[in-house]
């Protein structure tokens, strides 16, 4: 067999002939002054300091692109409707109100550049974001640092508002959504499991701090856990953990995952035989989760922030106001967005200025606020205190079954 | 098909005097000097005004991708291997050097905030923890270069690939941080495996990296690179690559030529996952250590052109700041950026600079030094 | 025993479909050398193009395609709907050597495996907007019954247990087995196969041959995209919750397919479809018996393991390099 001779490469480098030397001019042209021209040009655009010009700007980073955009898309779609609905009513002290969205691609670098060049260059006054725990603890310091308040809307692991004064959200944490848990496993008539089996998602930060937390919850509630199996995100086969866990022969099955997985999840349990009932989390909470389950999902609960039966006239006017514009019913993520962007203008407008402190000092006292997810108040720790909504799958609907309240 | 010419089979044009090794030291060290004293200048001078702070991370981004792209040009450029780990090495140095600085900073000063001034303990603790990181990159280095003396080209790289997606799983698996008041009462269990942060991520590194840092190893590297480039373990290095065959039979001794290949890489990615980890605004995953972001230093190499160090620092710079130019362009930016990384490919198949530097198209006034003659230079002078 | 036969029938469900993608890897490889790295964004089209043509069509056979349990269609057209997925995922794979690949024919192996790198990229996120198939998962209309064809009953530890064997297992492992062998007899039996074999022995020899290396190459790359779309479609009946095109799941699926190509034995036909079960029976047994969280680590440790002894992979000859 012939050798490969590498000759398509080999240059003598005394003699670059002109053609490529043309090019590489023309490259070198581009590659330099092209992107920082770029950088100088977009100096002037901004946010004219946020304080100054007749509008107040809102940063908000998520993932619009990567293997997490649903969520992203989500939230964003709720953020730009509560928005809309402020500036309709005539926009915080007289302002309107714009939001910059920047995509991180679900990346922890790009999360925190989007954040930096939110909060320093166009000049917001409050950061809204992500859904991601890690994606928040990137850029939860920047905002920190910055004196910028930032609002996590879904994070729900404990470290992210732990990094400083200015980090807040509207979502309940870990430790208790554990518990909500382990309490309505231990104690529905329907469950009254004695033995649960996990199944997690080993590479999300939010379902390792679920597993960890409910884990303690349902022992301390007398409760054996029997088997704890691990899957990764986008995983599309279950069957082998799934069949170790039908050995374990548990009275119920948590799976602290994102909807995206629980379709396939709910599917193999079925095709397994498995009657064991199954319950999950906030991330279970999604308009497809029946499309893509369909049976397979009958009966089975998962703890939320708010339930879409709610009678309450300000939750169904969110509902038919969101279809009317995005043509889906909201998630929880959709609904988070919208709460945590009305919370912050609330907080801008009872401030009356645009100061950092001012806001971050306001947003702390936030009090009994009418959200869409319930009766929001922020604790000493800046998280808010609110009760979890056990939902179960009936019909393909997700029907409210029980609240349960913070210990 | 142009013919290798027999005459300059290297990359530079005229071989280095001899100067001995002080000759050789004092040849690096105004180059460093210079860097340390452009870092200094960079650092101190840096503009206060809105939007600069900005700027300042996308310039350290830059800073870090370069010590990346061109550590890994050692490999996939100069030597002819080629890897598919990267970032690995970067996860290795970046998970070291945060347990050192994390764990150390609350053992020295109870807690992890910054501890002095550009030059003060803190920021030599860091440094520190850098250099560790990057010798435990180096004897990881030295683990995943030995498959490359069996094995060649693709194989070689799937390997690489195959350790980085490992170190990602393991990482994984890893405790929780300890916080300052749970490092009194932690056990063995808390410690068994390292209590880094698991799928989480290693969050509330105190943040030493900054523009005088970075850009001090990015001089380190650019030296290291450059004279590596023209010394005669560079030279085996660039025969290895050209003709593993021949360059054995010229007495070079592959096998030591392609793990040293491996190991300096491997250091300089150990020392960047340091600066990776203690920059503000970041938080290191074990994601980190997989595929994709390895994919991200080939992609500069490649584009850079083989072994041309100039071009991959180029290369580097470009591919960080253009996905932050076209934030505008929301949804579309990964379009956008993905048509005109083919298009540059298409473009410049063999990469920004090929194989050469960017000095190599001074004009010709220019050159100090006579040309030498060679049969294909006479041709085009001919016509 | 129950479970360890359970365990079996998926990797052999699992490992089919590993060994349909891995066939595409490996004979790209085997005639330009390169790593494909849209071989796998192809898979995705297939599984979606799969997807977006039951939508259409369901209502033209009276049944509701957004109903997630509507009954399954009459068989012709799941069959019919396999067809178009491969004609499409063919001329796509047409167009993307024709414009990405080929004008990149003498530049260095490594340069066009970045543009591989960029039409992955590139497929991945026009594939993700939202007019196209949009950024969340979706329900595929189930094309297949889910009949139970066999429900044997075996003792186990604990209690006797069921093994389930469903059609849709079945139907994958009989539709990649009649493609491996329509593929063997191809490369090894006709005129077109000839000529793909010699030119990955040796292109410019098989030039000078007469061989139109060009078209031979675009039939190479047509070949693999329409076998990454039955697996596609395959891979869709099987998980019926389809996961956007933009999701990681797809390039870890890709590189497990390539790994398997590799410990095969890469170029190796018949090795990529050995590598594809051994990687899945890897992957399933350690799952199950040992833990479920380092199921990648297994493949990748195994890929590793078999290299050092193996340098060319299980059926990989070794080439000996003439100087």
């Amino acid at each position: 067999m012939p050798r490969h001779v590498p000759s398509a490469s080999f240059c003598v480098p005394d003699q670059p002939d002109w053609c490529s030397q043309v090019g590489a001019a023309r490259m070198f042209s581009f590659g330099v002054f092209f992107p920082m021209g770029c950088l100088f040009a977009s100096l002037l655009i901004g946010c004219g300091g946020g304080s100054s010009g007749d509008e107040i700007c809102l940063g908000h980073y998520a993932s619009l692109t990567g293997a997490q955009a649903t969520f992203g898309r989500s939230t964003d779609n709720g953020i730009l409707l509560a928005i809309e609905e402020i500036n309709a009513a005539g926009g915080v002290n007289g302002k309107k109100v714009r939001l910059i969205t920047y995509d991180d691609k679900g990346d922890a670098r790009e999360a925190g550049t989007a954040a930096t060049r939110l909060v320093t260059r166009d000049g917001v006054v409050a950061v809204l974001g992500e859904v991601a725990t890690s994606l928040s603890l990137a850029a939860a310091p920047v905002c920190q640092e910055n004196g910028i308040p930032m609002v996590s809307p879904s994070s729900t692991n404990t470290k992210v508002t732990q990094v400083g004064d200015k980090i807040f959200r509207v979502c309940f944490i870990d430790p208790f959504q554990a518990y909500a848990c382990a309490k309505f496993a231990r104690e529905h008539e329907a469950l009254k499991a004695n033995k649960a089996a996990i199944l997690y998602d080993q590479a999300s930060g939010y379902s390792v701090g679920l597993r960890e937390e409910f884990a303690k919850s349902f022992a301390k509630l007398g409760g054996t856990i029997v088997s704890e199996q691990a899957y990764t995100e986008g995983d599309q086969d279950f069957s082998a953990q799934l069949t170790a866990i039908r050995a374990s022969e548990p009275d119920v099955i948590f799976i602290p995952g994102y909807y995206t997985d629980v379709g396939n999840i709910a599917i193999q349990t079925q095709k397994l035989g498995i009657a064991t009932p199954l319950l999950g989390a906030d991330g279970w909470d999604s308009s497809k989760l029946a499309g893509i389950a369909g049976k397979a999902i009958e009966g089975a609960y998962y703890s939320n922030h708010y339930s879409q039966q709610d009678p309450d006239p300000a939750v169904q006017s969110f509902i038919s106001k969101y279809k009317a514009k995005h043509g889906e019913t909201p998630d929880a993520l959709a609904a988070l967005g919208y709460d945590a962007a009305r919370i912050v203008c609330l907080a801008i407008g009872q401030a009356g200025s645009t100061k950092g402190d001012d806001i971050a000092a306001k947003l702390a006292s936030t009090k009994g606020f009418p959200g869409v997810t319930g009766k929001i108040s922020i604790d000493a720790d800046r998280n808010a205190v609110k009760p979890a909504m056990m939902i179960q799958m009936k019909d393909g609907i997700p029907t409210y079954v029980t609240t349960i309240q913070p210990e | 098909m142009r013919k290798p010419n027999p005459d300059t089979p290297f990359d530079s044009p005229t071989p280095p005097r001899e100067r001995g090794l002080l000759g050789t030291l004092a040849n690096s060290a105004w180059p460093i000097l210079l860097g340390i004293a452009l870092a200094a200048a960079l650092h101190y001078f840096w503009p206060l005004g809105p939007g600069w702070l900005y700027y300042k991370k996308v310039v350290l981004d830059v800073g870090i991708a370069i010590i990346l792209a061109v550590s890994l040009n050692i490999v996939n450029g100069m030597t002819g291997q080629f890897s598919l780990g990267h970032a690995a090495f970067l996860a290795i140095g970046g998970y070291t050097s945060g347990i050192v600085t994390y764990y150390g900073s609350i053992l020295l000063w109870k807690s992890t905030d910054l501890h002095g001034g550009v030059l003060g303990p803190g920021a030599w603790l860091f440094v520190f923890a850098c250099l560790l990181g990057a010798l435990v990159a180096t004897a990881a280095g030295y683990v995943v270069g030995l498959p490359s003396l069996r094995l060649r080209g693709d194989y070689l790289a799937i390997v690489t690939l195959g350790f980085g997606e490992i170190l990602r799983v393991v990482l994984q698996q890893t405790n929780p941080i300890l916080s300052p008041d749970q490092l009194d009462s932690s056990s063995l269990k808390n410690w068994l495996p390292p209590p880094v942060g698991g799928a989480v991520g290693f969050n509330g590194l105190p943040t030493y990296t900054t523009l005088f840092w970075v850009y001090v190893f990015v001089a380190l590297m650019l030296v290291v690179a450059f004279r590596l480039k023209r010394s005669s373990l560079g030279r085996a290095m660039i025969s290895v690559r050209e003709d593993e065959f021949a360059a054995q039979a010229m007495g070079v001794h592959v096998a030591r030529v392609k793990v040293m290949a491996f190991m300096i890489a491997a250091f300089f990615a150990g020392l960047a996952g340091g600066l990776f980890a203690h920059e503000s605004g970041l938080i290191l995953r074990p994601l980190d250590a997989g595929f994709l972001r390895s994919l991200d230093y080939v992609i500069m190499t490649v584009l850079g052109g083989r072994g041309s160090i100039s071009g991959v620092v180029l290369a580097a710079t470009l591919l960080t700041v253009l996905p932050e130019y076209l934030r505008d362009f929301d949804q579309y930016r990964l379009i956008v950026y993905s048509l005109l990384l083919i298009g540059m490919m298409l473009l410049r198949p063999q990469g920004l600079f090929g194989i050469h530097e960017i000095w190599d198209w001074r004009p010709r006034w220019f050159t100090r030094k006579p040309q030498t003659r060679s049969p294909s230079n006479e041709k085009r002078g001919a016509a | 025993m129950a479970d360890f036969a359970q365990t079996l029938m998926t990797t052999l469900a699992v490992g089919s479909l590993y060994a349909l993608i891995a066939l595409g890897y490996t004979m790209v490889y085997g005639i330009l050398k390169f790593i494909n790295f849209a071989h796998s964004d192809i898979v995705v089209l297939g599984a979606w193009i799969s997807f977006t043509l039951t939508r259409w069509l369901f209502p033209a056979v009276g049944l509701d395609a957004h109903n997630p349990d509507s009954p399954a269609p009459p068989l012709w057209l799941g069959a019919s709907i396999l067809i178009a997925a491969v004609v499409a995922c063919s001329l796509i794979g047409f167009v993307i050597e024709r414009f990405a690949y080929r004008p990149l024919r003498k530049a260095p192996r490594l340069n066009v495996l970045i543009t591989a790198i960029g039409v992955s990229l590139l497929l991945q996120n026009l594939g993700q907007l939202s007019f196209m198939f949009g950024p969340s998962p979706q329900k595929m209309p189930a094309l297949l019954s889910n009949v139970e064809l066999w429900r044997l009953s075996l003792p186990s530890s604990g209690g006797a247990r069921n093994v389930v064997i469903g059609l849709v297992d079945v139907m994958i492992v009989g539709t990649s087995a009649v493609l491996m062998i329509a593929l063997e007899f191809l490369v090894f039996r006709t005129k077109i196969g000839t000529a793909m074999r010699a030119v990955s022995y040796d292109l410019e020899a098989s030039a000078l041959m007469g061989i139109p290396v060009d078209r031979i190459i675009s039939y190479t790359f047509m070949l693999g995209s329409a076998l990454a779309a039955a697996a596609g479609f395959l891979y869709a009946l099987k998980y019926p919750g389809l996961n956007q095109p933009a999701h990681t799941t797809w390039v870890l699926l890709g590189l497990k397919a390539f790994v398997a190509a590799v410990i095969g034995g890469i170029g190796n036909v018949r090795g990529a479809v050995l590598g594809g079960f051994v990687i899945a029976a890897v992957e399933q047994f350690g799952a199950y018996y040992l833990s479920s969280s380092y199921r990648d680590v297994y493949v990748f440790a195994l890929l590793i393991a078999i290299l050092l002894v193996r340098p060319s992979g299980l059926l990989g000859s070794t080439v000996r390099e003439k100087v």
